[in-house]
Parts: C-alpha cells; sequence; structure tokens
C-alpha cells in the first residue's frame, strides 16, 4: 500500500495548524495595533473632523503602518485612483425593506460612520468599509454607531451586495479572461492543425504545463473531466494575483488575497473531491486499514481531514497574497514612517525587489492552488487495484 | 480580524463569477483549445509515425535494389558463363569435326594415293614386263641369228645350272 498521500495529508495537516497559527497571531497584534491606532485617532478627531484635518502634520507624525496596509488590502466601496480623486461605486443593499441601490460617493470618503445616507427612508453609514444601519443620534465622536470597549460597531447590517472594488475587479478579470481566452480558440480554429502563433503561442505552453504537470500526474487517465475546472482556477488565480500586482486603476485589488475568493474556489474543490470521491476513498476514510480498536482516533482524523485540505487551500493562497501586498505596502511606507524622502531609494529598491518576487508568488500559489486541488480529486478518485 | 470574515456579496459575486468564467471557457475555450492541441499533437504523432514508416520502406526498396542489382549481376554472370561453355564446346565440336573430317580425308587421299600407286606400279610392272619380252625377244633374236653365240649361250646357261 502506498502511505505517501497520508503522509503528505499529515504534511499538509500542519502547515495548516501553523498557518492558521501564525496567521491568528499576527492578526491578532495588527488588531491590536490597529486597535490602539484607532483610539488614538479617535482621540485626536474627538475635537472634531476639522480639527484633524487642520492638525494633519501631528497626525502624519503617527503613521500607522498597519493600519494604513490593512486599510489597503481590505474591500472597498470607493476606488482610490491618485491623490484626493475616487472614484464611487455602486452600492447595492438587500435590507429589510427591499433593495435599497446608491453610489458610494454619497458617503463622502467617510469611513467612520460620521456621514449618514438617507434613502427611501432607511439611513446607512459606513465605517471601516461596513455599511450599518445608522442610530439615531451620533456618539460623542459624531458616530452615528454604537461601538463596543474594542470599538466595533454594534449596529445591524444589511445584506451587502454592492459593486465593491473587489467585485469590479473580479468582473474585470472575468472580462479579460474571456476576452484573452476566446481569442485563443478562436486562434485555434483559425490556425488549425498550424503551430501556435501570438497570445495563442504564450498561452499554449501554460495550458499544457496544465495537462501534463498538474492534472495528468494527479488525475491519471481520468484527467479530462477536470481540465476545465483546473484550467480555470489556475488562469482565474494567476491573473487575479497579476492584477494586485497592478499598482493602479484597473489592478490594485487584493482579489485573491480575499478570504471570500479563496473560500469559494476552496470549496470548489472540496465539493469535486467528495462527489467524485470513490468507494476506496470513502473506506479510506470511514473503514481504514487499520486494528478497529484505533478508528476512535483513526475515523475522527480522516474526516477532520476532508475539511482541512480545502480550509488548507483557502488560507494558504489568502495568506500569500495577502502578505506579499502588506509586505509591499509596508515598504513603501517605510518614507512615512521615517517621515523622510531620503529613505525613499532604499524603500524604493526594497519594493522592486519584493515585487519581482511577488510576481514569481502570483505564479507559484496559482500553481500550488491547481496541483493540490488536483492531488486532492485525484486522492478521491483513485483506484486501487 | 475583518480580513478573515467573509462578505456575504463578494461569496455570492464570486460564485456567480467564477462558476459563469468555469463554464463559458469550458464551452468556448478550453473544449477547442484542448480539442485542437491533442489533435495537433495526434497528427504530428501520425506524421512521425509515417517518416518512420517511409524511412523502413526506404531501407526496404534499398535492400530491394541491392538484392536485384545482385541477382542481375549474377545472372548475367551465369549467362556468359553460359555462352563461353557453348562457344567452347561449339569451337571444341567444330574442331573434332574438321579433326576427324581432314582424318577421313586424309584417309582417303592415303587410299587414293595407294590405289594410284599400286595402279601405276602394276601398269609399271606389265611395261617392265613386256619391254622386258620385248628385249628378251630383241636379244633372243640376236642371240639365235649367231649359231656360235647360241651355243655360248646354253653353255652358259648350263654353267649357271652347274653353279647352283
Amino acid at each position: 500500500m502506498d502511505y505517501n498521500p497520508i503522509f503528505v495529508s499529515k504534511v499538509k495537516r500542519l502547515i495548516t495548524v501553523f498557518t492558521l497559527l501564525i496567521a491568528f497571531f499576527s492578526f491578532n497584534t495588527r488588531a491590536f495595533a490597529q486597535v490602539d491606532s484607532l483610539a488614538a485617532a479617535d482621540s485626536t478627531s474627538a475635537h472634531g473632523e476639522h480639527a484633524a484635518q487642520a492638525g494633519h502634520g501631528a497626525e502624519e507624525k503617527k503613521f500607522n503602518i498597519g493600519q494604513f496596509a490593512l486599510h489597503h488590502v481590505a474591500d472597498s466601496h470607493t476606488w482610490h485612483v491618485i491623490g484626493d480623486t475616487y472614484i464611487g461605486l455602486p452600492v447595492i443593499l438587500y435590507t429589510s425593506a427591499g433593495i435599497v441601490t446608491f453610489n458610494s460617493s454619497e458617503f463622502k470618503h467617510d469611513d467612520d460612520a460620521r456621514v449618514v445616507v438617507e434613502k427611501d427612508g432607511q439611513r446607512f453609514v459606513k465605517m471601516h468599509e461596513k455599511i450599518y444601519y445608522a442610530s439615531e443620534t451620533a456618539n460623542e465622536h459624531g458616530q452615528y454607531v454604537a461601538l463596543d470597549e474594542s470599538h466595533h460597531a454594534q449596529n445591524e447590517r444589511p445584506l451587502d451586495f454592492s459593486i465593491t472594488k473587489n467585485v469590479c475587479t473580479l468582473l474585470l478579470s472575468v472580462v479579460i479572461m474571456l476576452w484573452v481566452f476566446l481569442s485563443v480558440a478562436k486562434a485555434y480554429k483559425t490556425r488549425k492543425g498550424k503551430s501556435p502563433k501570438g497570445l495563442q503561442s504564450w498561452l499554449e505552453p501554460i495550458i499544457l504545463f496544465v495537462r501534463d504537470d498538474i492534472a495528468k500526474p494527479n488525475l491519471g487517465h481520468k484527467y479530462e473531466r477536470f481540465m476545465p475546472y483546473l484550467l480555470t482556477v489556475f488562469f482565474f488565480i494567476w491573473f487575479n494575483n497579476m492584477l494586485g500586482l497592478v499598482p493602479f486603476l484597473p489592478g490594485g485589488a487584493n482579489l485573491t488575497g480575499n478570504i471570500a475568493v479563496t473560500m469559494i474556489l476552496a470549496i470548489a474543490t472540496f465539493l469535486l473531491t467528495i462527489f467524485n470521491g470513490n468507494k476506496y476513498y470513502w473506506k479510506h476514510i470511514f473503514l481504514p486499514d487499520v486494528p478497529k480498536w484505533m478508528y476512535v482516533v483513526m475515523v475522527p482524523v480522516e474526516v477532520v481531514g476532508i475539511f482541512t485540505k480545502p480550509i488548507a487551500l483557502m488560507i494558504r493562497l489568502f495568506a500569500n497574497i495577502t502578505a506579499g501586498h502588506i509586505l509591499v505596502l509596508s515598504l513603501v511606507c517605510l518614507v512615512f514612517v521615517f517621515n523622510s524622502l531620503y529613505i525613499a531609494p532604499v524603500s524604493i529598491a526594497f519594493a522592486v525587489f519584493i515585487g519581482a518576487i511577488e510576481l514569481l508568488v502570483a505564479f507559484i500559489q496559482a500553481f500550488i492552488f491547481t496541483i493540490l486541488s488536483a492531488l486532492f480529486i485525484g486522492m478521491a478518485i483513485e483506484e486501487h487495484h | 480580524m475583518d480580513l478573515l470574515i467573509p462578505e456575504v456579496g463578494l461569496v455570492i459575486f464570486q460564485t456567480i463569477a467564477f462558476l459563469l468564467l468555469m463554464f463559458l471557457l469550458a464551452k468556448f475555450a478550453w473544449k477547442p483549445v484542448l480539442g485542437a492541441i491533442k489533435e495537433r499533437e495526434n497528427s504530428i504523432d501520425e506524421a512521425l509515425n509515417k517518416a518512420e514508416l517511409a524511412k523502413q520502406e526506404m531501407a526496404r526498396l534499398t535492400a530491394q535494389n541491392e538484392d536485384l542489382m545482385k541477382e542481375a549481376r549474377a545472372e548475367r554472370d551465369r549467362i556468359l558463363k553460359e555462352a563461353k561453355e557453348l562457344k567452347d564446346g561449339i569451337v571444341g565440336e567444330a574442331r573434332k569435326q574438321a579433326q576427324t573430317e581432314g582424318a577421313k580425308l586424309i584417309e582417303k587421299a592415303r587410299i587414293e594415293i595407294e590405289n594410284q600407286k599400286k595402279a601405276a606400279l602394276a601398269e609399271v610392272k606389265g611395261q617392265v614386263s613386256a619391254l622386258s619380252l620385248e628385249i628378251a625377244e630383241r636379244v633372243l633374236r640376236s642371240q639365235l641369228e649367231d649359231k656360235s653365240k647360241q651355243e655360248a649361250l646354253v653353255a652358259n646357261l648350263l654353267k649357271d645350272v652347274e653353279l647352283n
């Protein structure tokens, strides 16, 4: 019997646990840092927003790199272009009184629940890129939300189906991928039987790479059924990783570093795994080849294993891409941290270096997600003789 | 920790967009692309196989040609040899025939010569005997004309007889 998959899955589980631990601790400290800075910001802005605006110099000294980076890797209802120029994106809310739509520019770039938007007799505020039903009256900081002791809004939230920055990028990437691959498919039709040319010759090796190095070794002769999923997921992750690295308008969103996106991709792999799992796969989980008394331990471990694999996929992609974005942002922010222009060459040099690595990571993460998906599906459909 | 909590809106949009993308790409991109790649690979394989077959066929033909050449050469040699044998046979036969013919002719000539010689000898004998008779006649005549001479002769003859 081949024990390799077991070891692989054990290693994967270990990785998952450590990733979760590291993620928890890092985000925990960051979250606390954010809270501290928020508290500081609140105390300064207690005197009123205009005072804070006026004392911009004082604000700059308290530049918080964590808050800045986390704000930039998070989703947003507006799309920052340059300086004070923002593109307002449509807000679509499913409220208790039906669907409400308006443009996010109505919040006037407020992200601290200070501007109330009234629509269809309902009042909304935006805080930390989340939309809440506004409170009747403002609190002592002029915010129309009730805050708990850790400064989280306590208000009810409508279901938010807004076209956010990430949704825009998602739709853009779908359009780009359709355009690219449909034109490639057309090239295959018009240049039938001939050698590839242009875009086609650029993408064919990658398609072949997915087929010959990802699908075939892991899925065996049944690889063809899963090719559409593997190719789509590979190019989706790769294209969006690359789009995320573009610092200006069409890019810049952190789509593949968003937990919702990676969750859906991981769920797709999970569903493909469990719906294609054959009797050997389920037998391996519920009736493994170990003494009966070991079932008490083994079966729960194996059952947990079903879920940890896609969760590992989800966390890995999310953490890698988000970490890359935070790293680049932090390096760029060194200028503001040291409050000196002379640090700019260092910061740019490092950012370029990390950016180059991120280009590699963009591909590697797409590859890893795809090959692990293929591996998990392959383990589920493997025939034992 | 906001980063770790998925937003409902993005979950829904991502699900719809990803499924739509996968469906459209599967139908209009991956299927024709993978099909075309497979077809091209097959045609390349086929072409290579055909080339290999052609090479083998070529080798076979070359070998066949060589065989044919060899055979033809052997055939030529055989024919030449046969012709030579035939020629030798004919020449030999002719020589033999000529020899026998010659021998026959020589024999004939010899017999003829013998015959002629015999005839000539016979004739010479006849003529000699006739001539002798005539001489003898003439001698006798002249001898017998004189009596004394006859007696001398007889005496001479008798002398001869005595000597015997």
